[in-house]
Formats: C-alpha cells, structure tokens, sequence
C-alpha cells in the first residue's frame, strides 16, 4: 500500500468534510503540521472542531484557519498567543472547551486505544468537572473524561518510513503520537522519508499503522520564546 | 523591606532536595533553577515532553525543536529524556513528580488555587496547571502577597475560578512564608525586615498559631 503522497493538498484529498473535527499536534509552534494546515486553509473545509493544545499564534499554526473562520469550536488548554483567537471566543463567534493539558493528552491516547473515558484527579472541585460524573476509588473523587476520535489527525514527525513508522525529535514530539493514534484516518508530515530498513525497530516512537498518508516538506518551524544566553 | 522576585526564587529554591524531580511553572518560579545549590541534583520536569531542562542556549545553539513549557528555548542536558504528552502527564498525575513552584492570582486558605483565568477579562487557559496540582505530592506556590491594586491575595475563599481544590502545601510571598494547616494559614517564617503583624496585616486568610 502506497502511504507517500506528493504535497499535502494531495494526502488530504478525499478527507476534507465541512463539521469534521480535527486533532492536531504540536506545542505551541513546535512540532506542529505546518503544511498541513496550511493545507486545509487552502481547501477551505468549514465549521471546524479541533483538538489542539494551542490556537498557534495571529499569523501562523492553527491561527491561520481562525482568520479565516474555518474553526467553529477549539478543544484546547492553553490560548493565551493568539489575539484574534481572544477576540472571537470574547464575541461569542468560536466555541471552546477548556481541557487540562493533561486531560487533553489522555482523551487523544484513550481514543486511539479504544477507551471511550477514563476517571481522573484533574479538575475536580474546579468548573471543568461541573456537569460530569465522578466516582470515589479509595476514598479519593474522580472525574470521568471522554476519549477523543477525530476523523482526522495531522501530525508532524521528523523522519519516517515508507510504512509511515516516525521519529521524532526532542520537545517536537510533544501531543503527535496521541493526536495520531486518535484519528479514524491519520495523515503526518515529516522533514525527510528515510529508505525502509534505516530506521532501528527499537527506536520508532510511532508505529506505521498509525499512519494512512505521509508527506516530505520544508517547514518554517518558527520560534515563539527565541531566549539565549551569551556565549 | 520585602523580598524581590530573585529573593523568593532563592527561597523557593531552599524548598529543593537532592534527586527531586520538580515542575516550576512559568514567571518567578521558573527563577527557582537560577538558584539550585551547587552540589545538588534536581531534574526539571517541562509538561511539553522533557525531563532535565538545561540552561537557555548560546546563539549559534538554538534549536526549534527544543522549547519548555514556557515557549522559550532551552538546552538539554547529559541525563535529559524526551516523551510525548501523555506520558509526560501520566507521570504528573501519577505522582511521580515531587514538588511543582507555581505562580498564583489566589490562594485561600483551605488551599485552594487560582491562577488560570479572570471570567470576561483574561482567558488564556489552564495549561497543565490542574493537572499538575492534582498530582505532584507537593504544591508549593510563589507570588507577589498583594495584586497591583494592593489587595491580599491570600484570602478565606478565592473568588475567581479555582486550578485546584485544597491543593496547596506552603505559600512563598515577598512578605515571608505561609504553610496550610488544619484550620487556617501557619507563619512558617517572614521575609527580611518585614514583621509578623505586617504578614498578619497583608493576609485575609485566618492565622493559626
């Protein structure tokens, strides 16, 4: 099966719906589909939900697709770089539900595993477990948190196989393997397709059948926090 | 006379013991590292995937790939280990993490922690805030003791939405150091020059002896 794909207009072909939800990786900027949101700004799908730990920021990430209103709802922890992000939440134009970092790490890994919720600590007492059910195990209250399935992940790795088994690198890893373990159809983008054979087996962070599509692109791979000290 | 930032990192920092793996939140807590005392070894916890974060790099060793919680690019170190987000989580929420050093908008004294968002004004999220506070065996908050209109931010109930539900441990302000016991907020000791009927005065929480 061919899992190479020549642009990332090409590897979402056929996947693109109006009201579709989306789990993406990255962290901040860092790891995240560049191409391939850039992609999906292109095609102009609407109505969109996405699981992202962040909005990226006004002009690049995922702040891309809020300029262009193609977010109607984000599932997020953490907004606080995106301006126009701020705005449309303060507005009422963009819906968004508030997950703990945590939290969000493990809906995206228990949906990709077949676990529909879990209970956890995280939150409890707080207005993000307000409504939902909790439960005590040994004289401690849980909250029970929903898996994610999105009907699409888009993941960035740094090396992959044909077969799509990927590598990532350092902090760029970061919510990818979740996000892609959680999308009925994954499509990943890398910085370069090694020969099969070149990988270690022992050191693949992300097995091939996870991934459906795969693309080799440039990546911007932009700074939000550039701190350095003298040499 | 009062603490400054540097001087309450320098105090949190005396909160470290050796082979801690700690989390520090972003602001002044994130100065806790400038203050680890020679001889020890404490490795850093980032939420976003790392354990052993290294100093900022020089120019020429900037690298996109490797950021902390804050954004800011870091180094790695010769013990360091990268993960994805998951298991970076699972090893906070199942207290495998010492200590967290947090910054703070609220504090009562039940414990309670607020510090991720003001309803209407600011909304930024909590990051990995509640996860954090629901799972490291200690929650060890630093902050300015008043807000910038010089009301206490050590209260009987916060008033704006909660990270966490009796969660604190001790409480570092610029005005000296606060321990949550049964019934209240203990003084554990007060910041150069600054009297215990001064601590008393900034405080709303109960003071318990």
């Amino acid at each position: 099966m061919q899992k190479i794909y020549g642009s990332a207009t090409e590897a979402l072909d056929g996947l693109l719906f109006d009201g579709m939800t989306i789990a993406s990786g990255g962290f901040g900027l860092c790891g995240i589909p560049e191409l391939l949101i850039a992609a999906i700004r292109d095609a102009g799908t609407k109505g969109l939900t996405v699981a992202s730990n962040n909005a990226g920021v006004d002009d690049f990430g995922l702040g891309l697709l809020l300029q262009t209103r193609q977010v109607r709802k984000m599932i997020s922890s953490y907004v606080g770089e995106n301006a126009e992000f701020m705005r449309q939440y303060l507005s009422g134009e963009l819906e968004l539900e508030f997950t703990p970092q945590g939290t969000l790490a493990e809906r995206l890994r228990a949906g990709g595993a077949g676990i529909p919720g879990f209970y956890t600590k995280t939150g409890v007492g707080t207005v993000i477990a307000e409504g939902k059910p909790h439960m005590d195990f040994d004289g401690e209250t849980y909250v029970l948190e929903r898996g994610i399935v999105a009907d699409l992940a888009i993941v960035k790795a740094w090396k992959a196989d044909a077969t799509g088994n990927a590598v990532f690198r350092k902090t760029a890893r970061n919510f990818n393997p979740p996000a892609a373990t959680c999308g009925k159809v994954c499509v990943m983008e890398v910085e370069e397709i090694v020969p099969v054979g070149s990988l270690d087996p022992d050191h693949i962070h992300l097995p091939g059948i996870y991934v459906h599509r795969l693309i080799q692109g440039e990546h911007e791979k932009r700074i939000e926090q550039r701190t350095v000290r003298a040499a | 006379m009062a603490w400054d930032r540097n001087q309450m990192a320098a105090r949190a920092a005396r909160e470290l013991e050796d082979g801690m793996y700690v989390n520090l939140g972003i602001g002044i807590p994130t100065l806790v590292a400038n203050y680890i005392p020679e001889g020890m070894t404490v490795t850093l916890q980032s939420e976003n995937g790392m354990l052993g974060i290294g100093p900022f790099p020089t120019e020429d060793a900037v690298d996109p790939d490797l950021i902390n919680a804050g954004k800011q690019t870091v180094t790695a170190l010769a013990h360091t280990a990268y993960f994805d987000s998951a298991q970076s989580f699972a090893m906070i929420r199942g207290g495998k993490i010492a200590m967290a050093i947090l910054g703070a908008m609220e504090v009562a004294e039940n414990g309670d922690l607020a510090n991720w968002m003001i309803p209407g004004k600011l909304v930024k999220g909590m990051g990995g805030a509640m996860d954090l506070v629901a799972g490291v065996k200690r929650v060890v908050v630093v902050m300015d003791h008043t807000n910038k209109a010089g009301e206490t931010k050590v209260l009987k109930a916060c008033t704006l939405p909660l990270t966490g539900k009796g969660v604190v441990n001790r409480i570092i302000t610029n005005l000296g150091v606060l321990d949550v016991v049964e019934g209240g907020l203990r003084i554990f000791e007060t910041a150069d020059g600054v009297s215990e009927a001064d601590l008393r005065a900034a405080t709303e929480a109960t003071i318990v002896d």
